[in-house]
């Protein structure tokens, strides 16, 4: 049985990279269970239809954040939505990171552009409370510096390391260049006693994993988002079935253990 | 401690012919904005980064030169001077103070030549480099960051 949507009200929306805005959301009366970051909600824009979008921001106060890049029908009628305008919400749904598992490891967190909205609250959480883990690191990569979604707030996260990396970098930029894998050299762990969380876009999330894995980081405690399209969320209808998986269920944040063999694999 | 990477120098290099390598080695800072090497030039010297960042260039007539790729602490700067002739590809310039051990090409050359274990070991550890870099400049090539990957579905 899948739920009705919840309205929320837009309270405030800002640009993030040229096709993507965040929006912040406060319930009209009924608020959803509290979400843990990495889970998903189905964003209802009324009159186009639904779409999976994780939370970007999960603030103390109540209310949300999405992170939304326009990409087709649903996700440009959420772009477009501003201060006043009604949104539904489902959720939330899916596996979160379980940030609270690596305890006493060192913290890698690997994002790809808009990858970045999944992982943000959980950076925050690790950031406001850092006495149970290691060291964090985060790294971000991007194609261009206008690609980087909240770049200020990045460089003011306390962390062992930041890394921000661009692979154009334009006039004005005097940060790193490379693909967000070479960060990984730079960055401050102990690749056995790591839990990385990495989101973007599937070959960046392949590329990542590989290589942490062959630092030694175990493919267990790298944490994937594998962020398949998904309708239902409920696991009932099938569409983001990936293997022996249903994403939205049992994803979308899975061990590299379970999804190398399932993003190797060239049909499934 | 920082991640040990394969192609860093401490440990892709054995202890015995890091040690007579970094015996020859002295200490360089560069300012922001020194020029390391132009494309084209001699390459008589490399450098290893000890704190800073190094970027690569490449020089576009009647415009700012594009930059390629930044490297930073423990990464090699340069690997022109150990395959002929012996001429720089790139360009490189500091884009922060930059402290680097600096060696010269040519007696590394030589001793390469007269012990061929440090050859082996100096040529093994520079290709893993150009292995790391080669793959990382086809992923960037293959624009992973899109948001599909790098292709519509089948
Ligand atoms: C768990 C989960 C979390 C997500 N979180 C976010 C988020 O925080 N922010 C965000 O902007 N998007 C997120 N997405 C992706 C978002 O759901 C899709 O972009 C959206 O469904 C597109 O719907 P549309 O109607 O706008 O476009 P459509 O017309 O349905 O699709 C437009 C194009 O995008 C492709 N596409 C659609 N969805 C995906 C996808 N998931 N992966 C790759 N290609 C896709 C389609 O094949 C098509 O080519 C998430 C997806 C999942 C499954």
């Amino acid at each position: 049985m899948t739920a009705l949507p919840v309205p929320y009200r837009v309270v405030a929306r800002w640009q993030e990279t040229p096709d993507t805005r965040t929006l912040r959301v406060e319930p009209v009366r009924e608020r959803l269970c509290p979400f843990v970051p990495g889970q998903f909600a189905m964003v209802h824009a009324f009159g186009r239809g639904e779409i999976p979008v994780s939370a970007s921001a999960i603030p103390i106060g109540g209310g949300l954040g999405f992170t939304v890049r326009r990409v087709g029908a649903v996700s440009e009628g959420l772009y477009e939505a501003g201060p006043g305008d009604t949104v539904g919400l489902r959720g939330p749904y899916g596996t979160g990171w379980e940030l609270e598992k690596a305890a006493c490891d060192d913290l890698v967190v690997v994002a790809g552009g808009i990858g970045l909205a999944p992982l943000r609250p959980l950076v925050r959480d690790a950031v406001a409370d850092p006495e149970p883990y290691g060291r964090l690191n985060v790294l971000v990569g991007a194609r261009t510096p206008a690609d980087l979604m909240a770049h200020r707030e990045t460089g003011l996260w306390r962390t062992a390391y930041t890394g921000v990396t661009v692979d154009r970098p334009g006039a004005g930029w005097s940060g790193d260049i490379g693909f967000v894998t070479a960060l990984l050299g730079r960055a401050r762990f102990d690749p056995r006693a790591t839990t990385a969380f990495v989101c973007g876009p599937e070959p960046m999330i392949r590329a990542t994993a590989l290589r942490l894995a062959a630092l030694g980081v175990p493919g267990e405690h790298i944490r994937v988002s594998l962020e398949r399209n998904m309708r239902c969320a409920t696991g009932h209808c099938g569409h983001c079935q990936l293997g022996p998986l249903l994403l939205c269920r049992d994803g979308p944040v899975i061990g590299w253990d379970l999804a190398e063999q399932l993003m190797t694999v060239r049909e499934l | 401690m920082t991640t040990k990477q394969a192609v860093r120098m401490a440990v892709a290099l054995p202890a015995k012919h890091r040690s007579r390598l970094m015996n020859t080695a002295r200490e360089a800072r560069f300012p922001v904005g020194t020029r390391l090497f132009e494309e084209g030039r001699k390459a008589d010297r490399f450098w290893v980064v000890r704190t800073g960042t190094v970027t690569l260039d490449m020089h576009v007539p009647g415009r700012r030169s594009a930059a390629i790729e930044s490297l930073a602490a423990g990464e090699l700067v340069g690997w022109s001077w150990l395959f002929p002739p012996y001429l720089w590809h790139f360009g490189a310039e500091a884009t922060t103070p930059v402290r680097a051990y600096e060696f010269d090409a040519l007696a590394i050359r030589l001793m390469c030549d007269s012990d061929p274990q440090l050859g082996a070991a100096v040529a093994q550890w520079v290709g893993q480099v150009l292995a790391h870099r080669l793959t990382q400049a086809r992923m960037r090539l293959l624009d992973l960051y899109a948001p599909h990957g790098s292709g519509p579905p089948r």
